[in-house]
């Protein structure tokens, strides 16, 4: 059971941002900006820095919703599998292993970054906003995973729920919106 | 030197990132604005010690002093009070039901699933409310991304605690959407 009262129909994530709408608005506002903003990383390719730091922080919820989103959003499940459970050998390219790995460096300490992580990611292309972006990325995430285990909110056990979710993020990201859960119930 | 070429590297901290990306600065200035000077139960001397603690605990002393200072400045103590932070509060008269909330925010800092029921019920029992335990888990999760923000792109800041005394003054008195 979560250890405030959130509301029933909300696991995860949602209850807690539902909790205090107030705070919750500049944290959505960050994520649209960082996840569905311009940029030159694909919306997928974020989904996957989203994805392997929620993983490193083994929160169930929050690895299983942006995989699915993640999936849903470069049409096929087997990279995020792959970042996940074998960055060495998935399908992408040499700049996001570089920014992957600069991601799972964030998730333990921000002093984990090194110069030889940095400089990897800028050989194999990446700009120094693509590396602004991916920090500051693993480090909301790092916010996320905290309150959503911290509150000991529910994670639903059928993948459906989670595929169900991907669809809400992929169609109406992260802002706040009307009705915006109608499609969670199965 | 930050990992990145920032548009001012004279400005340490978080400050030169803000300064860096502007569209990302207003949500996480915005965030600290309300969690650490908007409507509480709990005062602002006593949200800017769980920012601070949080982020001695991630080893981020840019946010830890400045913080650190912040706090200082709304309860009128001294740059002492920097050091004081680092031990836990020993010197500083503490409320038991602050104690209960800087105990579930260090847990938090390490991960959010080392917060466990006797941490929320001891916090219950001293008092502190359903609001209170979440924006209390709410700060340390945030400090937890600013800490990481700043030490992450290997921003510079300055040494020792006196160089953050008129910043944490800045901060009680304008705020954070000041950047």
């Amino acid at each position: 059971m979560p250890h405030i009262p959130l509301d029933v129909n909300l696991p995860g994530i949602t209850g807690i941002l539902n909790y205090r709408t107030e705070t919750a608005l500049p944290i959505r506002q960050l994520t649209q900006i960082l996840l569905r903003g311009d940029s030159t990383l694909t919306e997928g390719e974020r989904e996957l820095i989203a994805t392997v730091v929620s993983y490193g922080n083994e929160c169930q919820f929050c690895t299983a919703a942006h995989t699915a989103a993640a999936d849903i959003l470069l049409g096929e499940k087997g990279t995020a599998e792959k970042v996940k459970k074998d960055p060495l050998h998935a399908p992408v390219s040499e700049k996001m292993k570089g920014l992957l790995d600069i991601a799972r460096a964030v998730q333990v300490s921000g002093k984990n970054v090194t110069t030889t992580l940095i400089d990897k990611a800028k050989a194999a292309g990446a700009t120094d906003r693509e590396i602004h972006d991916t920090v500051l990325i693993a480090a909301l995430f790092s916010l996320y995973n905290r309150l959503v285990d911290g509150f000991a909110s529910v994670t639903p056990p059928e993948p459906a729920f989670y595929e169900r979710l991907a669809v809400i993020l992929r169609d109406k990201g992260y802002l706040p919106s009307e009705n915006r859960y109608a499609g969670l119930k199965a | 030197m930050a990992h990145i070429q920032l548009l001012n590297d004279q400005l340490p901290g978080i400050v030169g990132l803000l300064d860096y990306r502007r569209e990302t600065a207003q949500p996480l200035s915005a965030l600290a604005e309300i969690l650490l000077r908007g409507d509480s139960t709990l005062s602002s001397g006593e949200r800017e010690m769980i920012a601070s603690y949080v982020s001695f605990k991630n080893e981020c002393h840019f946010c830890h002093s400045s913080h650190g200072a912040a706090a200082a400045a709304h309860l009128n103590k001294d740059a002492n009070f920097l050091d004081d932070i680092k031990l836990g509060f020993v010197k500083t008269p503490v409320s038991a039901k602050l104690r209960t909330l800087l105990n579930i925010a260090a847990h938090v800092q390490q991960g959010g699933k080392k917060v466990t029921e006797a941490d929320i019920a001891a916090a219950r029992k001293e008092g502190a409310t359903d609001r209170e335990i979440h924006d209390t888990v709410l700060i340390a999760a945030a400090f937890c991304m600013y800490n990481r923000y700043v030490d992450g792109l290997g921003t510079w800041a300055p040494p020792g605690n006196d160089a953050y005394m008129p910043m944490g003054e800045k901060l009680a008195k304008e705020g954070y959407m000041v950047y």
